[in-house]
């Protein structure tokens, strides 16, 4: 049932065999310099010209006939007994058609859902939530950390702490560590709440007919959307079906059907007729999740050569009412240390709750670790990057950091002039990591039909990063045809199943389901193609559009001429990921070097280029993975200098729910970039490709943090560094 | 920093920020009153905009519904609204024209960008009433997925575009600078989507495409010459 194979795996410096036993119906793992036809070619994406055009349809855009338009009301106090919800007001508006309250009876952030309305228009229903009134008795509230803290504080959750126990790591002994140290650093990092900020923001389109249920949501992950509307209604599988053909961005924010999901099929069912309900900008900004904050308490010691002795972090942070708030990874992952000692706490706010967002817990990680880091080395009089390849155990970002330093210059503009003027120029290297390896359950079919055509179905969705295109391409390659007669339908769970698009894991898991689909698929047409070439189907290969005799290139039958053979209509095949092999490696490196210029008259920052440097396993379309990895970069940018989300202390309401209050980083900041790919068989999976959204952001903060300290020569320990902060730092106000 | 300016202001006195706010009132936009310039021209295709006076408050709208007449992507329609929508809210929710996207509803993102006469305003900005007598291009005016506009073509070439959701506002604002200018650098394409977020990060290829686009853009006027 399976088969022993060797291949030839790894990467530029270091080539290696390695045994893996696959399945018997697995294709064989890609290794190391294959021939590709498809694969690993700049691709414009398929679905480019209908977003160019403006013609792509995206939740926001569906519409029914006989629509209504949804409205969700918001708590506008922190912390609230909600008392009689009275929606006769609303009712009585002509043209309101539904009216529904929440039956929870604390509120435990501003700008939680209380009531709904469904209406014939959207002016309509805003006129309706104004006519709503709702008995509010407000509580005390906590809006910080140093609140929640308090003996004193309220509680956030009646039934327990505002801080949660502490989550611990012990690697070794860091009392031990710090003894054997030569230098100790000790230093508090704090990094902000960042909002997601999706231009399409969450929402749904629900219709019922009978007891079935249709909605198209702007999500992430129509399954687990699926999954949670079933629960929620009490209906089998087959009466729930969910369908993304395009959204408007997600970055971790839009997994399962949130509460204004579950309102709109409650409205629709209540109005009996299809409702429409996206959410307004500011709700997007309070309710549907955002990055926890981090205080970081870090100390390390490292030996005279600077090997670290130890790393210790004491760490807090919020997700609101949400936990997820630990940023320990990169302290345990990202070098070499014998003693490690994490100890991590999260704190509940009357604050919207977290969601995961972009490498979760590791770019504050980042920040925190790397900054520390140079301030040690500094200390030491060890350059930066020097510091950082001695404690350096992974071979790839090994080469990664010497192709960066390489591209960036980095001896050279190490040993420029002291920085002298106001405008002063620094640079920084900060080393990323990402576990890419997608996870179990994706399935795809593949099917030809008998004009030559070939289409693949799976239960995916692309959340903007190409996974149409590269799905294609593969399915294009195994079957070796142009990509052009490849056609994708995703985004509707009438396919089978895919898994959510987060943690970087479409790519990684879904690719081997289509490939394995298409060699399936393959081995069928290779049944119709074997008679009429009079060879053995072991004997055949799929390449140029062709189904041929290997090493007999002119026996051969094209493509199309095959699926002619095909009985009836169509021919399908089914394929799964099979995960995962171990093979070379299953992780992610990564680095990324940033110049700033930082005016220390105003304590403006920019940042001027960034060079990244990263490894994905093997890269399907390095167009679209370019574009990936210059929006963890942008995205980085805002987290380093503009974005946070303002809560005011004293009334506990976001400040900023805005795109002009709450500062996004625009076409002017944007650095000049340059995207280095190291590329790595790494035989995990028959395409051996992990994921890449994720790790490109990672070190994007830190990189600019420790080029700010490298300009100026204060550390500026809090994130996002904005004018105040430099100049706080550079003890000007 | 970002150019927080609204396109609307670049745009010139006749749909400045300020001509809105005395044209319209913030009372009346709240009554779902809009008290509106009366434009001079036919609505019917003229490429004047309407000459108003200073002060010139010339006809109360509203709150019901008004018929009213535009010249959108080469065609005139007709249609019957409250006074209270605007330009973005007609083209989507009457007209059925969802390229223009709404995205954050105050003139700070560009997701809205439209043509009013060949220059890029922010359609949310805009009332209804002040759309009249103007030439409105959409996305679905400048080309379609099988016949696309140059600055189109470059965006998919180059991928500049990621999610897709700021894409046709970021064509539009392209067009327009190139339109202007087809010997655009690298600075004045900046400056031209300066006020279009695209929060997946796409500006570097959208730098790319804008640069591409206006090379093809200056052979085709060198090939009609």
């Amino acid at each position: 049932m399976a088969r022993r194979l060797t291949l030839k795996l790894g990467f530029a410096r270091q080539v290696q065999d390695v045994t893996v036993v696959v399945p018997d119906d697995e294709p064989t793992p890609w290794e190391l310099d294959e021939r590709f036809a498809v694969v690993g070619v700049d691709t414009p994406r398929l679905d480019g010209p209908l977003k160019a055009a403006g013609s792509a349809r995206y939740t926001y855009d569906i519409e029914l006939p006989g629509m209504l338009y949804g409205a969700i009301l918001r708590s506008p106090y922190p912390h609230a007994r909600v008392g009689k919800i009275d929606l006769a007001g609303a009712r009585r508006i002509p043209g309101v058609r539904a009216a529904i309250a929440r039956d929870d009876q604390v509120v435990r952030f501003a700008g939680q859902e209380v009531a709904a309305v469904a209406a014939i228009s959207p002016q309509v229903a805003d006129d309706a939530l104004a006519a709503i009134t709702v008995d509010y008795q407000p509580l005390p509230f906590i809006a910080n950390m140093e609140q929640a803290l308090k003996p004193s504080a309220p509680p956030v959750f009646a039934s327990g702490s505002n801080a949660t126990n502490a989550k611990l790591f012990e690697a070794g002994n860091v009392v031990h560590g710090f003894g054997q140290a030569a230098a100790v650093h000790e230093a508090i990092y704090t990094t902000q709440v960042q909002a997601h900020v999706s231009l399409e923001t969450h929402g749904s389109v629900a219709r019922w007919d009978g007891d079935q249920l249709t909605v198209w949501v702007s999500t992430q992950g129509i399954f687990t959307v699926r999954d949670d509307l079933m629960v929620f209604f009490a209906l089998p599988p087959e009466n729930v079906r969910v369908i993304t053909a395009y959204i408007g961005g997600g970055f971790g924010s839009k997994f399962g059907a949130g509460a204004e999901v579950i309102m709109t099929a409650q409205l629709a069912r209540e109005a009996a007729a299809p409702v429409k309900l996206m959410l307004p900008r500011a709700a997007e900004h309070l309710a549907t999740g955002n990055r926890p904050n981090s205080w970081q308490h870090v100390k390390l010691g490292a030996a005279a050569d600077g090997k670290l002795t130890a790393i210790e972090l004491i760490q807090r942070g919020s997700g609101g009412i949400g936990g997820g708030a630990g940023s320990s990874g990169p302290y345990k992952q990202l070098y070499n240390c014998p003693n490690v000692r994490t100890e991590e706490r999260n704190i509940y706010l009357n604050a919207g709750p977290s969601s995961p967002m972009r490498a979760p817990g590791w770019p504050q990680g980042c920040f925190g670790l790397e900054l520390a880091v140079d301030e040690l080395a500094r200390r030491l009089a060890i350059d930066r990057l020097e510091f950082r390849r001695r404690n350096n155990s992974d071979a790839v970002r090994a080469l990664e950091y010497e192709l960066g330093a390489r591209a960036f210059k980095w001896d050279e503009r190490s040993r420029a002039t002291p920085k002298k003027g106001s405008v002063r120029r620094g640079i920084g290297v900060a080393s990323g990591s990402w576990h890419g390896l997608g996870r179990p359950g994706s399935q795809a079919q593949m099917v030809a039909y008998r004009d030559g055509r070939a289409e693949l179905r799976t239960g995916s969705q692309d959340i903007g990063t190409g996974t149409r295109t590269i799905l294609a391409m593969v399915a294009a390659e195994e079957l070796g045809i142009p990509l052009s007669q490849v056609r994708v339908e995703i985004g509707d769970t009438r396919y089978l199943y895919a898994v959510p698009s987060g943690g970087s894991s479409t790519a990684p898991s879904t690719t081997p389901a289509v490939r394995q689909a298409a060699a399936h698929l393959k081995d069928k047409l290779f049944r119709l193609a074997a008679p009429a070439l009079g060879a053995e189907i072991g004997d055949l290969e799929a390449r140029d559009g062709t189904i041929r005799v290997r090493f007999e290139p002119s026996r051969a039958l094209s493509f199309a001429e095959v699926c002619r053979r095909i009985p009836a209509d169509s021919l399908s095949a089914d394929g799964e990921h099979v995960p995962d092999y171990q093979g070379f490696r299953t992780n992610q490196a990564g680095c990324q070097f940033a110049e700033v210029e930082v005016d220390t008259e105003t304590g403006i920052v920019r940042v001027l280029e960034v060079i990244a440097v990263h490894d994905a396993g093997l890269i399907i379309d390095p167009l679209t993975a370019r574009s990936q990895v210059n929006g963890g970069i942008i995205m980085g940018v805002g987290f380093a200098l503009f974005e946070e989300r303002r809560l005011d202390p004293k009334i506990g309401v976001m400040v900023n729910p805005t795109m002009d209050d709450y500062k996004l980083p625009g076409p002017l900041d944007t650095p000049g970039i340059k995207v280095i790919f190291v590329e790595v068989a790494n035989g995990v999976t028959n395409t051996g490709v992990l994921g890449l959204g994720e790790a490109a952001h990672v070190a994007t903060a830190a990189a600019i943090g420790c080029a700010v300290f490298d300009a100026i020569g204060v550390p500026v320990r809090s994130l996002p560094i904005t004018p105040d902060r430099v100049l706080d730092a550079l003890g000007k106000i | 920093m970002n150019d927080d300016r609204t396109s609307a202001e670049k745009v010139g006195s006749q749909l400045s920020r300020r001509a809105f706010i005395k044209g319209a009132g913030a009372a009346a936009v709240v009554a779902g009153i809009g008290t509106i310039r009366k434009p001079s021209a036919s609505a019917a295709g003229s490429a004047e905009a309407p000459a108003v006076a200073d002060d010139g408050i010339a006809e109360q709208l509203g709150p019901e519904a008004v018929t009213i007449e535009l010249n959108i992507n080469g065609a005139v329609r007709q249609i019957t609204v409250e006074p209270r929508v605007t330009l973005l809210e007609v083209l989507r929710d009457h007209l059925g024209l969802y390229g223009t996207k709404l995205v954050c509803g105050r003139g700070a993102c560009g997701a809205c960008t439209v043509h009013l006469d060949g220059s890029p305003v922010n359609s949310c900005m805009i009332l209804i009433a002040d759309a009249r007598g103007h030439r409105i291009t959409t996305i679905e005016g400048l080309g379609t997925g099988a016949e696309m506009h140059p600055v189109q073509h470059a965006f998919v070439e180059n991928d500049a575009l990621q999610c897709g959701f700021c894409t046709p506002g970021m064509i539009m604002s392209v067009a327009a600078a190139l339109n202007r200018d087809p010997n655009s650098g690298l600075d004045e394409i900046k400056r031209a989507v300066s006020g279009n977020i695209c929060r997946c990060g796409t500006y570097p290829h959208v730098f790319k495409a804008a640069l591409a686009a206006a090379t093809d853009l200056r052979s085709l006027t060198e090939r009609k010459v």
